[in-house]
C-alpha cells in the first residue's frame, strides 16, 4: 500500500520493518520526527537520550546485545557523538546498527551549515543517502543489511527537505528478526592500541569491499539521457532538482550511497558522456573524489558551496531557461521568529537586559532573545558552550566586567551538555552564575520529555532529575529558583548572585506557554484613557502588544496574561478585565 | 502537468493542517503528491511556507519563484513577500489579516500601505477576502485555515463532498463543526 509520508516517517517505518527494536535519540531539527514516529510502534523500544552521545552509545550496545538498533541526530548532534563514532567503526556491530544523521544546508533551524558526508569518509563508514520518502523507506532497510553483511555501522543522512517533505513510500510488514547471542570477543571489541592494531587493516578491507558492492549496486544507478554532451552525477534532493529542470535530457548518475563512492561506475558513466556535471549541495565531495580517480569534473564552480540549492539555480547552471516571478515593488518588513506570548523566557531576559549584563547563551528558543528588542545574549555557540564559556570569561578578568556577565542555558540544553560545565565552575572555582531556563519541556524541536521532566518519550511517568539536587552535587552551594514572570524577584535575585564572589546557579522556573498542560489566565487588555503612549511595555518584545494611535493595544487572540507588561505600566494601565 | 500550490502565513496560524488536508485530497486522486514544510525555528511566529505538489510525477519538494500556479496566503505581508513564486497570471488567494511583524512593532521599520491594491496592479489574479471575520462568524479565530480553503476549493477540480470528507478525516471530531461551517463560509465568501 501507498501512503503519503513525510521523510521522517517513512525512516522510521523503513526501521519497524527491518525488525529495529531500540532506539535512542536526542532531538535535533530536522531528525526529531523519526523517533517520535518510532515510539508509536509497540515493537519498537524507543528513548530520548540526555544528548547524542548517550544516544549513539546506547545504541551500540543495544546492536551488541543482539538487537537492531538505531539513532537519529541533526549535524551539529553527529559532533558530539563522533567519539564513539569513530571506534565503532574499528569494532563493528553484532546484530545492525544505523545511525540517521539530519544536515540542514540552508540552516532553517541550525547554527552552522556542515556537511556531515565528511565523518563519514573520516570515520569510514558507509553512508547512504536517500532523495524522497519511499527512498528514506527502502534505504532504512538496507542500512541494517549492509551493517550485518559488512559488519559496520551504517550512516543514513537525510537533509531538511527530504526529512520535512511528504512524499509517496510504499509500506510492508514487519520483519522480526531473531537475536544474535552476545558472544564476549575481546580483540573485536576492547579497542586498546594492540587490538585496535589489528581492526584498522579490518576496516580499510571492509571499505574496499563495499567500494565494489557500490559498483554494482542498484541504488546507484544510471539513468539515460537524449544527450550525451553533459553527464550529470548527483544524490539526494540535488537528484530531484535536476529531474525537475532537465526530466530525461541529460544522462544521470544517481548515487544512493555516498560513501563509499564506485570508481569503475563512474569511469565507465564519465566514458559516455561529454562533460561531467556534479550536482551537490554543501561541500564538492562527490566532485573531488571523481577529480581525485581522474575522471575531469566540473560542480561547485557553478553551484557553489554555500545555503541549499534549489530547482531554479539547478536549472540555471545547467542551461535551462527560468521563468521569473511578478516583482512587486515594495520593501517587505522581515518576519523573523520571535518568543511566543507568555513565553516564561520574556522576563527573564528583560531583566538581563535591564541590568546591562553580558550574557552568554545557548541553544533553544532563548535564543530569540537576541534580538532586537530584548537583545539580552552575546553569544550562541553550540550546547552548552555557555557555561563553560562563562567560566572562561569570568577566569580571564576583562575589565569592568566583573560580576556583570551571566550564562542562560535551558532545562534541556543544560541535561545535554550544561553539567560538566557546570562541574568546571565549581571545581575550578569561578565566580559565575548560571541561569537554568527550565521551562519544563524540550521547546524550539516541539516539546519533547527530558530527563527532567518526569515522563519518557512514551508519555509515561518516570524518574524527574531534580535540578536543584543536581547543582549542589556537582559542588554550587548557592542555588535558589525564581519565577520569571516576577520581575521583581527575577531583578533581586540576579542582582545578589552576580554580585557575590562564588559559584552559584538560578533556575528560572515557568512551563513552557505552550505546554497543553498549562492553564492561562486569559487575554489582559490596555486602558486607553490611562495609557499615555510611552512604550514602557514595548521593551519585552511580546508579538501581542503593539502601538495603534499612539495607544498600547494588546491582541486578545494572542495574549496569554502573564502580566509581564503590567509590571512595566507606571499608569497602571494594563490588567484587568478587557 | 504539475500543479504547483504554496500555502503561506505566519508560524502558529495552521498552514500545516492546511497542506495536509491537500495532500490527503490529491492523493485519492491518484496523483504523486510532494508536500514540503519546514518545522522548528520558524514556527515561533515566523514567516512559514508550503509547498503543494501534484501531478503525474512531482519531482522537486519544493517550488521556485515564477512557478506557482496559486498561493493561498494567511496574511497580507505574506502575500507580498511571497507573491514573485507565482507564475504570470497565477492565482493570489489572500486573507487581508494584517499582523504586525517584529520590527514593525519595534519600529524599526513599516508595515507598508495598500498592499492589496498594489499586488492587484501586477500580472495576476488576486482574490483578497477577510478570512479571519469568517473564520469568527464560524465560532472561532483557529479556523481561519479551513476558511481559506474553502476560497481555494472554488479553483480546485474537487466536489464539496471530497472536500468535506477530506475535512472529517484530518481534523478532531469535537472540532469538526467549525471546520465545516468555516470552510464553507469560505466557499461561499464573496
Amino acid at each position: 500500500m501507498k501512503k503519503l509520508m513525510l521523510g521522517n516517517e517513512a525512516l522510521a517505518r523503513g526501521l519497524y520493518e527491518a525488525g529495529c527494536s531500540f532506539i535512542s535519540s536526542y532531538p535535533g531539527t530536522p531528525s526529531t520526527e523519526i523517533t517520535e514516529f518510532a515510539a508509536k510502534y509497540p515493537e519498537i523500544y524507543a528513548e530520548w537520550a540526555p544528548n547524542e552521545k548517550v544516544a549513539m552509545e546506547a545504541a551500540f550496545g543495544a546492536c551488541l546485545a543482539g538487537k537492531r538498533s538505531f539513532c537519529a541526530m541533526k549535524h551539529v548532534g553527529l559532533n558530539v557523538a563522533a567519539d564513539p563514532l569513530f571506534t565503532i567503526s574499528y569494532t563493528g556491530v553484532n546484530a545492525g546498527m544505523v545511525i540517521c544523521v539530519a544536515d540542514d544546508p540552508g540552516m532553517h533551524s541550525s547554527q552552522n551549515e556542515q556537511d556531515s558526508r565528511h565523518y563519514a569518509i573520516a570515520s569510514k563508514i558507509p553512508m547512504l543517502e536517500p532523495s524522497d520518502s519511499a527512498e528514506a523507506l527502502s534505504f532504512a532497510k538496507l542500512a541494517y543489511e549492509l551493517s550485518e553483511k559488512f559488519d559496520t555501522p551504517v550512516i543514513v543522512r537525510t537533509c531538511t527537505r527530504i526529512a520535512h517533505c511528504q512524499s509517496l513510500a510504499e509500506v510492508s510488514d514487519r520483519q522480526e528478526m531473531p537475536d544474535r547471542p552476545y558472544e564476549k570477543n575481546i580483540a573485536k571489541y576492547i579497542m586498546m592500541p594492540g587490538m585496535a592494531k589489528k581492526r584498522h587493516p579490518v576496516v580499510e578491507e571492509r571499505t574496499r569491499l563495499l567500494t565494489e558492492w557500490a559498483e554494482t549496486s542498484p541504488i546507484n544507478r544510471i539513468e539515460e539521457g537524449r544527450d550525451g554532451s553533459i553527464g550529470i552525477i548527483t544524490s539526494s534532493t540535488c537528484y530531484d532538482y535536476v529531474k525537475e529542470a532537465c526530466e530525461d535530457k541529460y544522462p544521470v548518475l544517481k548515487l544512493g550511497m555516498v560513501n563509499p563512492l564506485p570508481v569503475k561506475l563512474i569511469k565507465d558513466f564519465a566514458a559516455k558522456v561529454g562533460e561531467v556535471i556534479v550536482v551537490e549541495e554543501l561541500d564538492g565531495i562527490i566532485e573531488e573524489h571523481c577529480n581525485n580517480i581522474g575522471v575531469r569534473a566540473r560542480g561547485k564552480e557553478l553551484f557553489g558551496n554555500i545555503d541549499e540549492l534549489l530547482p531554479n539555480k539547478v536549472a540555471q547552471c545547467l542551461g535551462m531557461t527560468v521563468r521569473e516571478g511578478e516583482n512587486l515593488d515594495v520593501t517587505i518588513p522581515t518576519r523573523p521568529p520571535v518568543m511566543c506570548a507568555g513565553c516564561p523566557h520574556r522576563g527573564l531576559y528583560y531583566v538581563l537586559k535591564k541590568n546591562n549584563l553580558t550574557v552568554l547563551g545557548d541553544i533553544g528558543c532563548y535564543t530569540l532573545g537576541a534580538t532586537a528588542p530584548l537583545q539580552a545574549a552575546d553569544t550562541t555557540i553550540c550546547m552548552g558552550a555557555s557555561v563553560s564559556g562563562l567560566h572562561g570569561f569570568n577566569k580571564a578578568g576583562a575589565a569592568g566586567l566583573a560580576g556583570k556577565t551571566v550564562a542562560v542555558i535551558g532545562d534541556s540544553t543544560f541535561m545535554h551538555s550544561g553539567i560538566t560545565g557546570l562541574v568546571n565552575v565549581a571545581y575550578n572555582e569561578s565566580a559565575s552564575t548560571v541561569i537554568i531556563l527550565d521551562n519544563s519541556t524540550t521547546g524550539m524541536t516541539g516539546h519533547q520529555q527530558n530527563p527532567t521532566t518526569g515522563f519518557n518519550l512514551k508519555g509515561d511517568p518516570c524518574t524527574k532529575i531534580d535540578l536543584e539536587s543536581l547543582c549542589r552535587a556537582v559542588g554550587i552551594r548557592r542555588v535558589r529558583v525564581v519565577d520569571p514572570y516576577d520581575l521583581e524577584q527575577c531583578d533581586k535575585a540576579i542582582k545578589e548572585e552576580v554580585g557575590c564572589n562564588e559559584p552559584s546557579v538560578i533556575i528560572s522556573r515557568r512551563p513552557c506557554a505552550l505546554l497543553k498542560t498549562v492553564k492561562h489566565p486569559g487575554p489582559i487588555s490596555v486602558e486607553s484613557s490611562k495609557c499615555i503612549g510611552c512604550k514602557a511595555c514595548m521593551k519585552i518584545g511580546c508579538p501581542a502588544i503593539s502601538i495603534v494611535r499612539k495607544k498600547a493595544v494588546i491582541d486578545q487572540t494572542q495574549c496569554v496574561g502573564c502580566n509581564v507588561c503590567t509590571q512595566l505600566c507606571r499608569q497602571n494601565a494594563i490588567g484587568g478585565l478587557k | 502537468m504539475t500543479k504547483n500550490i504554496m500555502i503561506v502565513g505566519v508560524g502558529g496560524q495552521g498552514t500545516l493542517l492546511a497542506s495536509k488536508l491537500l495532500g490527503k485530497l490529491f492523493l485519492e486522486k491518484g496523483h504523486d503528491v510532494k508536500v514540503s514544510e519546514v518545522h522548528g525555528m520558524s514556527q515561533r511566529g515566523g514567516s512559514v511556507v508550503t509547498y503543494v505538489r501534484f501531478g503525474e510525477k512531482v519531482h522537486s519538494p519544493v517550488i521556485d519563484k515564477g512557478q506557482a500556479d496559486i498561493i493561498v496566503s494567511f496574511e497580507l505581508l505574506e502575500a507580498a513577500r511571497y507573491v514573485d513564486y507565482l507564475k504570470h497570471g497565477g492565482k493570489l488567494i489572500t486573507n487581508t489579516q494584517q499582523i504586525n511583524p517584529m520590527p514593525v512593532i519595534t519600529g524599526a521599520m513599516e508595515y507598508p500601505e495598500n498592499l492589496l491594491e498594489k499586488l492587484q496592479k501586477l500580472d495576476i489574479e488576486v482574490e483578497g477576502f477577510d478570512a479571519l471575520s469568517l473564520a469568527m462568524q464560524a465560532g472561532s479565530v483557529k479556523a481561519v485555515n479551513l476558511a481559506l480553503l474553502g476560497r481555494l476549493s472554488r479553483s480546485l477540480d474537487f466536489t464539496e463532498e471530497q472536500w468535506l470528507s477530506a475535512i472529517e478525516t484530518s481534523v478532531p471530531e469535537k472540532f469538526l463543526d467549525l471546520n465545516r461551517k468555516a470552510f464553507l463560509l469560505g466557499r461561499e465568501s464573496q
